[in-house]
């Protein structure tokens, strides 16, 4: 195992996505492979690399960790970005639940049928704007400060950038100008990073090829 | 707000129970407000206690605590539930998302019609049988301790006990392949705390009905 972590997942964004994020914001350079054919992905299977058939899986620290959140969460804890006290830490995880469930309605997009979409693109815009979006304004307006928690660069303030810039809002102006200027956000905004670009037919054909997924998501 | 913890759910297990499992099996006692009617759900939003509009509530330590993952997390860490070092707990973490998205089907079971439940009766079965049981089943058996992580009782034995219970209830003979887990699941059964968790009267609710459907469509509905 090398000394960088190293992601196994589709070339794309999907639940690994989030990953990519908070080791760039870490500063942390990793390695990545991706799956691109079944066998590729029975190979790992029968290796037995994914503790519960699935990926991501994220090879760090002599761990084979799955599970995106307990991936998220170690990150977070290892380079300090977790918050400073237990409580700090519950504020950081109700935060990032939040935005997570709102990526959640993005991640599975691609994914269904497409008489569904429209009415699902409608839902992300609603849900944004009226349950997710005014709880982080109102919390960076009510302290007044840079971050979200503890005054403090955190897990929570990377979460809830890349939720922005998924739903490709602007009702957070301030507060994304600020954390996009952050050095190592900066450079992972820039062409040539490992940020992957918004999922294409091509990488829906690739997951559903990989994983035998031939079926269309409901929407919530 | 009390010395104990304060949960605010409908009567019934939902997103609720595994909070309740763990706060029990911490020895912790708590007190519940039942949500019954829409009335009460939008008063709730209204007074801002929901921080995303959503149950789970729990009024914790002078939070109002949201998001079940944070709250059974902030619990296991409060209560040494969560490993000794980060290694640990993100084993533990590993191991309460897995099982977490096996309860995730039995949770979402009484909602899907009826056409679809006995298809969806045996993807629980399978999941259960297939990738999660035989899991735990490996750790046990490699390490040969008590418990999951670290010789020492953890979130993910309690989580792993109560998703064992949940799919017996409706696959009865599901743990016939796997001795370990028989042995854990008593054992477990009879640690004091859980012991009194499982017996009558205690804060443990019953598996979802009829009642229990009907009264999460009324109070959720748009």
């Amino acid at each position: 195992m090398s000394a960088k972590p190293k992601l196994y997942y589709f070339d794309g964004r999907g639940k690994m996505e989030s990953i990519r994020w908070l080791l760039a914001a870490a500063g942390v350079e990793f390695e990545e492979e991706y799956l691109e054919t079944r066998d590729q992905y029975e190979k790992l299977l029968q290796g037995g690399f994914l503790l519960f058939q699935q990926v991501p899986m994220v090879e760090i620290d002599g761990m084979r960790m799955v599970q995106t959140r307990a991936i998220l969460s170690y990150i977070a804890a290892k380079y300090n970005l977790y918050g400073k006290d237990l409580k700090e830490r519950a504020l950081i995880d109700m935060y990032v639940g939040g935005t997570d469930d709102l990526m959640d309605f993005i991640i599975m997009f691609p994914f269904l049928a497409a008489e569904d979409k429209e009415k699902q693109h409608a839902v992300i815009v609603q849900k944004a704007t009226s349950r997710y979006f005014p709880v982080y304004e109102k919390v960076l307006k009510d302290h007044g400060q840079d971050f979200l928690v503890g005054n403090n660069f955190s897990w929570a303030d990377v979460h809830l950038l890349e939720a922005i810039l998924m739903v490709e809002e602007n009702k957070s102006d301030a507060f994304k100008e600020r954390i996009s200027s952050i050095p190592a956000i900066k450079k992972f905004l820039e062409p040539g990073s490992q940020r992957k670009p918004i999922p294409d037919d091509k990488y829906v054909e690739t997951v559903r090829r990989v994983l035998r997924m031939y079926y269309d998501v409901k929407a919530n | 707000m009390s010395g104990k913890p304060r949960l605010t759910y409908l009567n019934g297990r939902g997103r609720m129970e595994s909070i309740r499992w763990l706060l029990a099996a911490a020895g912790v006692e708590f007190e519940e407000v039942y949500l019954e009617t829409k009335e009460q759900y939008d008063k709730l939003i209204k007074d801002g206690f929901l921080l995303f509009q959503q149950v789970p509530l729990v009024e914790i330590d002078g939070m109002k605590m949201v998001q079940t993952r944070a709250i059974m997390s902030y619990i296991a860490g409060k209560y040494n539930l969560h490993g000794k070092d980060l290694k640990e707990r993100a084993l533990i973490d590993m191991y309460v998302e897995g099982i977490s998205d096996l309860m995730q089907m039995i949770l979402m079971f009484p909602f899907s019609p009826p056409e679809a439940k006995e298809k969806n009766l045996e993807s629980i079965k399978e999941r259960a049988t297939n990738r999660y049981f035989p899991v735990f089943e490996k750790i046990l058996k490699q390490h040969g301790q008590d418990f999951l992580v670290g010789n020492k009782f953890s979130w993910a034995d309690v989580q792993l006990m109560e998703a064992i219970l949940a799919v017996e209830e409706k696959v009865p003979a599901v743990l016939s392949g796997f001795p370990q887990l028989q042995v854990f699941k008593t054992k477990m059964s009879n640690m004091p705390t859980i012991k009194k968790f499982l017996q009558p009267g205690s804060p443990r609710k019953p598996p979802p009905d009829a009642h229990y459907v009907e009264t999460v469509l009324k109070i959720f509905k748009k």
